[in-house]
């Protein structure tokens, strides 16, 4: 079942009087449970890519569906819902509540969607417990390190089980330890949660943990790859009806 | 919204409320401080009015008036109505009324051998009077008039002489050029519109506290003025005092269902228009006065959330991105408002109420007392705290207080999450 589809999406932001084409024509789509990264120069889309599938951008033209519902087409307070219901999102600097402890971070998503206080607590201890922060539930964020902050911010975007989880250089203020922790991490939560995982990075020592690669410059896909173990393919031809076809690049 | 979606609020509110705790204690000094302003100053207002207000109600209309339907508009010895008796007398004399007098009033002129004055003569029943309105403590020199009944004064030659006197005011006597125990006439018109006039001796002096009263009213026996208007058995006014002057609805329908059709019952609103109108203008003062407090307050509340909400730009964003709506960024920083209006409204409603209780016995305030006798206050003023003004200034502060905090508010709720997640 297709879980996410993008069609001829377009978008151009305008600084001054230059025009920045932030997304050109691009179409992809992404299979439910999949793990994609989405790499590229800075500048080069990848995270308004990222943020139009989470429906922070809308898209000049073009067309994104989750689910079946189009999104593009939603207005602000239906985009809420869907991020609360059904995205969750890792963020490049962690982006916690300073004044939530590590629990109430994580149950911070639980307690707009209006889930019981009992359900919300086991669910973020046993999500916690699953992150390795056991016994951190009540520190504040500052108390956390960063690569503690970035787990909590993790466990957060999965704990309400959204069909989507869309990270955004969640490695980016990590050393290279806890950046491969994280991703193991992620990597392991995308196999046994069976989500959808869409992971935007430049850091090239962690793209290897996602089957499939995208890359993008000035805002097209140059290239989308299914890596098989240490096996690398490219495929081509229609995004929409290749997304299995492991090719060659 | 459902209930932990308003916890989340809540607790996000309260926490966020003591980041900067310095600066939230700077504003709940201030709310508290304007409210103490807004419901101490108010009491000590109320006090002075009430004062006035008390002494000029007591001084002569009482609570309700019983006259004449064209008295009001005429109040002439035609004008008049027969004495209490029956159903009236014994609604006169029910628990529910206070003290009640009845009095002959007619307009009159008032000479010594020296000077001429147009004064108000009130035929009073002095034991009434004085149980209704006359403070004994303000005869200055000599006595009032005295209390006997028919048969003691057919029997003391020192009464009846006392009884065909007259009572004037200190300042009256001054312009009279007179002074106790000298002679002076009053002439006046009977029932019949001939002009009358007889003797009387100065038997008492008194003073008010009312500017202008002591120079107006002039006491004597309402038997002797009935019998030189020829009035027998009528009266211009019934009096009536009941528990208070604001709500006096229920003596007045007490009153007034006893009364024979041809009597006019009527509140001291209507008696005294001038008095009325103090009432009303002060109790508009107090919304002046406390809407004026708020809007200098407003100004520091909407800094204070507009500085809350711009330091924490990032974090609204981030609820945003993870599906907060506008509407609940809204309800939280509407909540930071309130809890922030509740704290300084219970912080200066406590202290209000203190420091009304540490002067409950009255502040001197003899320093300005000339300047406040020309108002007809008093040396030395006693707080009145009338809940309903403590709840107008609480209403007034949360619902304008939450009015100004819509703009930070809403302005913070219609951030672009992208934007503000990228804001440093």
């Amino acid at each position: 079942m297709i879980k996410v589809t993008c069609r001829k999406l377009r978008k151009t932001f305008v600084q001054g009087e230059t025009q920045i084409k932030g997304l050109d024509d691009v179409s992809l789509s992404i299979e439910k449970g999949e793990f994609v990264c989405l790499s590229g120069p800075s500048g080069s889309g990848k995270t308004t890519l990222l943020n139009a599938l989470g429906g922070l951008h809308t898209p000049d033209e073009g067309t994104i569906e989750i689910d079946g519902d189009v999104i593009s087409q939603m207005g602000a307070s239906e985009l809420a819902d869907l991020r609360l219901r059904r995205i969750g999102f890792v963020f490049q600097s962690y982006n916690l509540i300073p004044v939530l402890s590590a629990q109430e971070n994580v149950e911070f998503v639980m307690q707009i969607q209006g889930v019981d206080s009992q359900e919300r607590d086991q669910r973020a201890k046993a999500i916690l417990k699953e992150v390795g922060l056991e016994g951190m539930e009540t520190r504040l964020p500052a108390e956390l390190s960063g690569g503690q902050q970035q787990r909590v911010a993790v466990a957060r975007a999965l704990v309400s089980e959204p069909a989507l989880i869309l990270a955004d250089e969640p490695t980016a203020n990590l050393d290279s330890a806890t950046a491969e922790n994280l991703m193991q991490l992620l990597e392991n939560l995308n196999r046994k949660h069976q989500v959808t995982l869409v992971l935007a990075t430049h850091d090239t020592r962690i793209m290897g943990f996602a089957r499939r690669q995208i890359r993008m410059q000035d805002g097209k896909i140059i290239s989308d790859e299914i890596s098989s173990g240490s096996q690398h393919a490219l495929r081509g031809g229609d995004p929409l009806t290749a997304s299995h076809q492991e090719q060659d690049f | 919204m459902n209930v932990s979606s308003l916890t989340i609020a809540f607790t996000l509110a309260w926490r966020n409320l003591w980041r900067n705790y310095r600066r939230t204690l700077i504003m709940l000094l201030a709310i508290g401080l304007g409210v103490w302003a807004m419901v101490f100053m108010t009491a000590m207002m109320r006090g002075m009015v009430d004062g006035m207000l008390k002494d000029g109600i007591r001084a002569l209309p009482g609570h309700v008036q019983i006259h004449h339907p064209n008295y009001l508009d005429d109040p002439s010895v035609a004008n008049s109505i027969a004495e209490p008796q029956g159903t009236l007398l014994d609604a006169l004399n029910h628990p529910q009324v206070d003290a009640w007098a009845m009095r002959v009033k007619v307009p009159a002129v008032i000479s010594s051998e020296r000077e001429t004055r147009g004064v108000m003569l009130l035929g009073v029943d002095a034991a009434a009077e004085l149980n209704l309105s006359f403070d004994i403590s303000h005869i200055t020199q000599g006595q009032f008039l005295p209390s006997l009944t028919e048969e003691e004064l057919a029997v003391d030659v020192q009464a009846q002489k006392a009884a065909k006197g007259i009572v004037i005011g200190v300042k009256l006597a001054q312009k009279l050029e007179t002074r106790l125990g000298k002679r002076i006439v009053v002439m006046t018109q009977d029932i019949d519109n001939t002009i009358v006039d007889r003797g009387f001796r100065i038997v008492g002096l008194y003073q008010s506290d009312i500017p202008g009263f002591e120079e107006m009213y002039v006491y004597s026996d309402r038997r002797l003025i009935q019998s030189m208007v020829g009035l027998k058995g009528q009266v211009s006014e019934i009096a009536i005092n009941g528990d208070g002057y604001r709500d006096n609805q229920a003596l007045l329908s007490h009153i007034a269902n006893a009364s024979p059709a041809d009597m006019k019952v009527e509140s001291w609103r209507q008696v005294d228009a001038y008095l009325s109108a103090m009432l009303e203008m002060m109790d508009g003062f107090v919304l002046v006065w406390i809407v004026v407090i708020f809007l200098a307050l407003s100004f520091g509340l909407m800094n204070t959330l507009i500085m809350a909400v711009f330091e924490r730009v990032r974090e609204i964003g981030l609820m945003q991105a993870l599906g907060m709506r506008s509407s609940g960024v809204m309800r939280m920083i509407l909540i930071e408002s309130l809890l922030l209006l509740l704290l300084g409204l219970a912080a200066g409603n406590i202290c209000s109420l203190l420091s009304i209780a540490a002067i409950q016995d009255g502040i001197d305030v003899t320093a300005v007392a000339e300047g406040m006798a020309m108002f007809g206050a008093k040396a030395v003023l006693y707080p009145v705290l009338q809940y309903s003004d403590m709840l107008l200034a609480n209403v007034v502060v949360i619902v304008l207080g939450l009015l100004t905090s819509l703009y930070p508010a809403w302005r913070a709720a219609h951030y672009d999450p992208i934007v503000a997640l990228n804001k440093h």
